[in-house]
């Protein structure tokens, strides 16, 4: 039975370098071995809580752009409607003002067109008259330049008031 | 003790491990014994002018037990420092005063205060040619054993000592080399047998689970090299295993909480006269753990080597002392064949039983520590406390 009958020798061998190695063990090689590994576990965990949070910032970030994005672009469009509105507003008050200037002077024209030609047909008028006049006198000195005709007209006359 | 269990996965797990632990232990094999074996087998053929017949239980009895010097093949033994400690005060010498250098037989050993003899590797000593067991000597020789225990830990400090250094020479970087072969270690005593076992409180176990795990399982290794630094059967020497066991008994003793005591003096929500009968068994039971522990690892250990030297006997019995070499010839390759097989098994095993210790040694102190949760008071697992124990 010496097989399970503890030597004690060995026992206390065991116990000596036992407690010794776990003295030395634990103060040089486990502890700091432990902490390192939970130190970078916690670094590495730490690392990817940061990556998560950075790509969700992303996210949001890119979020935040393609909102940016498309106010700009709203505003841009507002911004050209208006311009085009007030492009057609000042082409148009432009075109109103201008056919109404344009009429102003057709008026205008058209009166003086309308002045001068009753300019010309009074011109014209005394000129005929006047025409008609040295005419009638030509031809009246035409008709009286012999005695029978004067008399011929003078009893005409006469005649005439006479009838009158 | 009882609460812990309580969750059935874990009461299961565990049952179907150590079912599987004992099977396995049924293979146990060790490739060393057998080639140590050899040339124990060797050295009777040689001897066998001498009509010195090979005796199996006794190569068996000699190979797993301690010895007072290391014996390399033949006649060569290193001879180991002897240390008695006696009523008349401290001897040391070498052991190789024990032994004869032309015959190679024990003889006794005239020291300053007494004479000393050597008989199945216990020191007594001899008056007027009698045995004097009246005169009590302490026997602190470093031993084959002893021996190994001072490689061990030696290695253990070489290793972990130089892994630490690794992590501060680098600190948050990937693990390199030596350092990325220990850390999954580390973290599998961590996170597999500390945290779940012990709870918020593992981190002041670390270290001494950590240092039993390794030393059991470098241990288990070296039993496996046949030659110089390995050979010895230390984790299969009852002395080593009771020290570890006692250890782990000491802890759980000294950081038992009240919790832990109030279980075992006064089940809390059992019957008076209930715990009549359940604080003697639980009373019992504390010392029962510890034990156990000790006799698992130690059997385990044993069983296996004494498995492999008794096959490969078989061979010689076979060969019967040289005279049928064809019979000794073809067991032996049949055993060869069994062996290699075996030493896969053995690696298998030898991580396996220093995981086994651990992992207990955890829980107990698991239980010690344990803060009280009321929920689960008064449903109790005395099933699984006696499968926790066995």
């Amino acid at each position: 039975m010496k097989l399970v009958t503890p030597d004690f020798g060995l026992v206390i061998w065991m116990t000596l370098t036992f407690l010794t190695v776990l003295f030395l063990l634990s103060k040089f090689a486990w502890k700091p071995i432990l902490k390192m590994i939970s130190e970078r576990e916690k670094t590495i965990e730490d690392a990817l809580l940061s990556a998560e949070k950075a790509k969700e910032e992303m996210a949001k970030l890119t979020a935040n752009n393609e909102l940016l994005i498309k106010e700009a672009q709203a505003e841009r469009d507002a911004l050209l409607k208006m311009a085009r509105d007030t492009k057609d507003q000042i082409i148009n008050e432009a075109r109103d003002k201008a056919s109404k200037e344009a009429e102003r002077l057709i008026e205008v024209a058209r009166e003086t067109i309308n002045n001068e030609r009753q300019k010309a047909i009074t011109e014209l008028k005394n000129q005929v008259a006047t025409l008609s006049l040295d005419v009638a006198e030509k031809l009246i000195r035409k008709e009286l330049s012999s005695d029978g005709k004067q008399r011929e007209l003078a009893e005409s006359l006469i005649a005439d008031a006479k009838l009158n | 003790m009882a609460q812990i269990f309580c969750s059935n996965a874990i009461f299961k797990t565990m049952r179907i491990f150590i079912l599987s632990v004992f099977l396995l232990s049924t293979f146990n094999l060790v490739a060393s014994e057998e080639v140590e074996a050899a040339t124990e087998i060797a050295e009777n053929h040689s001897e066998a002018g001498h009509s010195k017949s090979f005796d199996p239980g006794h190569m068996i009895t000699e190979h797993i037990a301690d010895a007072h010097d290391w014996h390399l093949w033949g006649h060569t033994h290193v001879p180991l420092p002897v240390i008695l400690y006696t009523e008349k005060g401290v001897e040391v010498f070498s052991s190789s005063n024990f032994r004869n250098h032309e015959s190679h037989n024990l003889q006794p050993y005239v020291g300053k205060h007494y004479t000393y003899i050597l008989e199945d590797e216990v020191v007594h000593v001899l008056n007027n040619g009698e045995v004097d067991h009246s005169v009590s000597i302490l026997d602190l020789s470093i031993t084959k054993n002893i021996v190994t225990i001072f490689f061990v830990f030696l290695l253990m400090l070489y290793i972990f000592i130089s892994v630490a250094r690794a992590y501060k020479k680098n600190p948050g970087k990937a693990p390199r080399g030596l350092q990325s072969f220990m850390e999954p270690l580390i973290i599998f005593v961590r996170d597999d047998i500390a945290k779940p076992n012990i709870g918020k409180k593992y981190e002041r176990f670390m270290p001494y689970l950590l240092t039993v795990f390794f030393f059991i399982w470098i241990a288990n290794l070296l039993g496996l090299v046949p030659v110089l630094p390995g050979g010895a059967n230390l984790t299969g020497n009852i002395a080593i295993t009771l020290t570890l066991a006692a250890f782990t008994f000491v802890i759980t003793t000294i950081n038992g909480n009240k919790h832990y005591w109030g279980h075992i003096f006064a089940m809390p929500g059992v019957p008076a006269w209930v715990l009549i009968i359940l604080t003697p068994i639980e009373i019992l039971g504390v010392f029962l753990r510890p034990f156990v522990l000790m006799i698992r690892l130690f059997a385990n250990i044993t069983a296996g080597h004494i498995i492999a030297l008794a096959f490969f006997s078989l061979i010689f019995i076979f060969g019967n002392g040289g005279e049928s070499v064809g019979a000794g010839l073809g067991v032996g390759i049949a055993s060869w064949a069994f062996t290699v097989f075996m030493m896969f098994l053995e690696l298998l095993v030898a991580f396996l039983q220093a995981f086994v210790f651990t992992l207990l040694s955890a829980v107990y102190i698991g239980s010690a520590v344990e803060e009280a949760h009321h929920d689960s008071h008064g449903e109790h697992h005395p099933e699984a406390e006696t499968q926790m124990i066995v």
